[in-house]
């Protein structure tokens, strides 16, 4: 269970994997996520699920090395098993045949994005697609999102790929051009949070998938709770998709770096074990 | 569920039981003064998260405080205990010497003996209706130390009884979570024969035993043993398994599941929704007492942090608040402080959790409710706002209702927050069954007799259908459960 059966490395930090896991990858929707545990002295966190097989019965991760935790998965090698993984968790994407969708992705964002796109693909949607990172080095899947996109566009701080600039001015490139009935976004809190105020500016109902800090991941512990529409919610359980517009995404971002200190102190002690 | 009158009178009437009562006189039994708990003291116990404070008795000790025990002729105990364990009969086997036989006796009933001697709130259950607390106005027999004698007793010697079971009957039913409802629904479907499995959400079998209640009152390792017999006995563990989500009920029902227990317990912690409650170092109970039981994030060598503080406020005052606030003593805290609204009278807490809070320096700020909380610029809470509450008409608990007192506040520095006030129930596998009928609280709505659900095949117990309660009456529900739900399968294959 949870073997590893694929490894590709998008960049230095960024890597793929192929997991199988057959009930999750049967049960699985655009949008869940799961909570791993690498080894016996590991933290549980959670990843998106970037896509599954359901006749492989394996499902996709892509995470990107930030700390200890997606340190110690990085190094698994195809063979090895992951120690914990439990599945598919929180709501899943609302997928429904609408006009025409904004997806866009920042980061490793575009790999949970990817199915979603898929869906509204397959739905019958228009979808227009902004994926954005700092460099080309760190642009992953764009293939994939070409294969279930109309239009693709590919934003880079440098211009290293595709244009030079932000995620949002993509978007409001595509929004002043064409009407969008609904807009998703997926990647860092802040990136979300400067594209929630740009759809908002045009009133295009948008959602966003948020990353929270979480322990159980089931609705147990609240360490995920974020503020939607002035009402405290779990990110686990109610979300992880909100109405973009509604999230207080400051109070989001400063939860994020609740465990800064003690991170930094953790990945110190990892990197001086090596 | 009671145990038969009849059975308990002859059960008394054997040789060995007249005899010993013939041994003693009564006159002798009451002089015995009720025996203390030897306790690890309290500057040693504070520095260390995994030692237990309760010691246990020594077998002398045992032995005398089961000669207290008169073996009256209409045992009342009985009837506050909610697995209905034959106390009399364990008690008398410990007089007797034959420890073994007490263990065995309890585990008739009583799945997880070890961990109920440790954790019921036996003052409110078996030892109020204790003939010496109700007739002779004396303190009870120390039915819940003795329970934890043997059990542990049993644990020790290596010599542990596997419960006889019928004969396998070939049907598989599912328990969902493994928190003690579950283990007690287990622990009796398997001995009527049932192909039992226990599917589990986290990586650790136990449920709150293991996320919530700490090592220096419940050592897993307890937890473990009572968990291995239970394996030995056949009962199957998943781990990492959502029932709903990983499958669907309909995958399992394929699968060949015939019956469903559904003890997903009470999951989503609840908070006062007060101004700056979502600052950092504000976190539930179950958040703290998860990172640090179940994930081991006060020891160096685990992944997963824990934030420490110097002046510590836990809200509520309930066990899960004292576990909390002698945590955070025993993570390093200068000042630990539990903040409840009502008085010490009302508080629903263990009276000897309250009791060791004290011993070890835990400040006790009753009749204070909190407003505000404060966060310095990095969003880190720094301080509260509190006030002072009086108690006036009794409400609908009973309890006498706090009413704010007008002027009383005042602030508090503070640079962590545990809220400890209550839980509701956990959605995630309600959610994922439509018809099932549930309250407009989220709990399932089950007979109360039976513990079947509005789906026939579905039984549930424990804080999903109480709503947050305590081990022992979570395991009373397993205990239903499994007898109704054996009933059922049984009238319906002879159908």
């Amino acid at each position: 269970m949870n073997k590893i059966i694929e490894k590709t490395y998008f960049s230095d930090k960024v890597v793929k994997l192929v997991v199988e896991n057959p009930l999750i990858a049967k049960s699985r929707k655009p949008g869940n996520f799961v909570i791993l545990r690498i080894g016996e002295d590991g933290e549980r966190f959670p990843l998106t699920i970037a896509g599954a097989d359901p006749v492989r019965g394996t499902i996709t991760l892509v995470v990107q090395i930030m700390g200890v935790s997606s340190s110690k998965l990085v190094a698994l090698e195809p063979g090895d098993c992951i120690t914990d993984l439990v599945g598919p968790l929180g709501k899943p994407t609302h997928i429904g045949k609408i006009g025409t969708v904004l997806a866009a992705g920042g980061g490793v964002g575009v790999a949970p994005l990817l199915p979603i796109v898929e869906a509204f693909k397959k739905a019958g949607n228009r979808v227009v697609t902004v994926i954005a990172a700092r460099n080309k080095d760190l642009i992953i899947l764009e293939d994939e999102i070409r294969k279930w996109s109309d239009e693709v566009i590919v934003m880079t701080d440098d211009g290293s790929n595709g244009r030079q600039g932000l995620v949002t001015a993509g978007m409001e490139e595509i929004i002043q051009r064409e009407k969008i009935d609904e807009c998703i976004v997926i990647g860092p809190a802040i990136m979300m949070k400067f594209a929630s105020m740009l759809t908002k500016k045009y009133n295009i109902p948008t959602q966003a998938s948020l990353n929270s800090i979480m322990v159980d991941g089931t609705g147990m512990c609240g360490a995920c709770r974020v503020t939607v529409g002035g009402k405290t919610k779990f990110t686990c359980v109610d979300g992880p998709e909100f109405d973009a517009h509604q999230v207080n995404f400051d109070e989001m971002l400063m939860r994020l770096g609740g465990y800064l200190q003690e991170e930094k102190r953790a990945t110190e002690i990892y990197l001086q074990k090596l | 569920m009671s145990l038969n009158p009849e059975y308990l009178k002859e059960e008394r009437n054997q040789a060995w039981r007249a005899e010993l009562r013939s041994k003693t006189k009564n006159k002798e039994r009451t002089q015995i003064e009720r025996v203390k708990m030897p306790e690890l003291a309290p500057m040693i116990r504070v520095k260390y998260q995994d030692r237990e404070v309760n010691m246990g008795l020594e077998l002398d000790q045992a032995l005398k405080e089961a000669t207290r025990c008169m073996d009256c002729v209409n045992p009342t105990c009985i009837e506050g205990c909610p697995v209905s364990i034959n106390i009399p009969k364990f008690i008398k086997y410990i007089e007797k010497g034959d420890i073994l036989l007490a263990a065995a006796t309890l585990k008739e009933t009583n799945a997880l003996p070890a961990v109920c001697g440790r954790v019921c709130p036996q003052e409110k259950q078996c030892e109020s209706k204790c003939f010496y607390v109700d007739k002779l106005d004396k303190p009870s027999v120390a039915i819940g130390h003795l329970e934890r004698f043997a059990a542990d007793y049993e644990r020790n010697s290596g010599a542990a009884n596997i419960p006889e079971k019928a004969s396998p009957n070939g049907i598989k039913v599912a328990a969902v979570g493994s928190g003690p409802a579950s283990l007690a629904f287990a622990g009796d479907m398997v001995k009527y024969g049932y192909d039992v499995t226990v599917f589990e959400a986290l990586h650790e079998i136990g449920g709150v035993l293991k996320y919530g209640i700490p090592e220096f009152r419940l050592p897993n390792s307890v937890v473990d043993f009572e968990l291995e017999n239970l394996r030995k006995m056949g009962v199957k563990f998943e781990t990492n398994y959502i029932v709903g989500r990983t499958s669907s009920f309909e995958d399992l029902r394929e699968e060949g599941y015939q019956g469903f227990f559904i003890a997903s317990g009470a999951g989503l912690p609840r908070f006062m929704d007060i101004p700056g409650e979502n600052s950092n170092g504000i976190l539930s109970s179950n958040e703290y007492l998860t990172r640090v039981n179940l994930m081991g994030a006060a020891m160096d060598d685990k992944d997963t942090p824990v934030l420490k503080g110097k002046y510590v406020a836990v809200i509520g005052g309930g066990n899960t608040a004292m576990d909390s606030v002698r945590t955070a003593l025993r993570l390093g805290a200068s000042r630990a402080m539990i903040i409840y609204r009502r008085s010490e009278a009302e508080m629903p807490a263990r009276i000897e959790e309250v009791k060791h809070a004290k011993e070890e320096g835990v400040e006790f700020m009753t009749l204070c409710n909190p407003l505000e909380y404060f966060a310095d610029e990095k969003g880190r809470v720094s301080g509260m706002r509190l006030n002072r509450m009086g108690l006036g008409e009794p409400d609908s608990s009973g309890r006498r209702r706090p009413m704010p007192i007008e002027g009383s506040e005042f602030e508090l520095d503070v640079d962590l927050v545990v809220v400890a006030v209550g839980v509701s129930p956990n959605p995630l596998v309600p959610s994922c069954l439509p018809d099932l009928k549930v309250t407009k609280w989220g709990t399932i709505v089950v007979d109360e007799d039976k513990m079947q659900s509005s789906i026939s095949e579905m039984f549930a117990g424990g804080d999903i259908v109480r709503g947050g309660a305590t081990v022992i009456l979570a395991m009373g529900d397993g205990r239903r459960a499994a007898e109704n739900m054996h009933n059922y399968l049984q009238s319906k294959s002879n159908n």
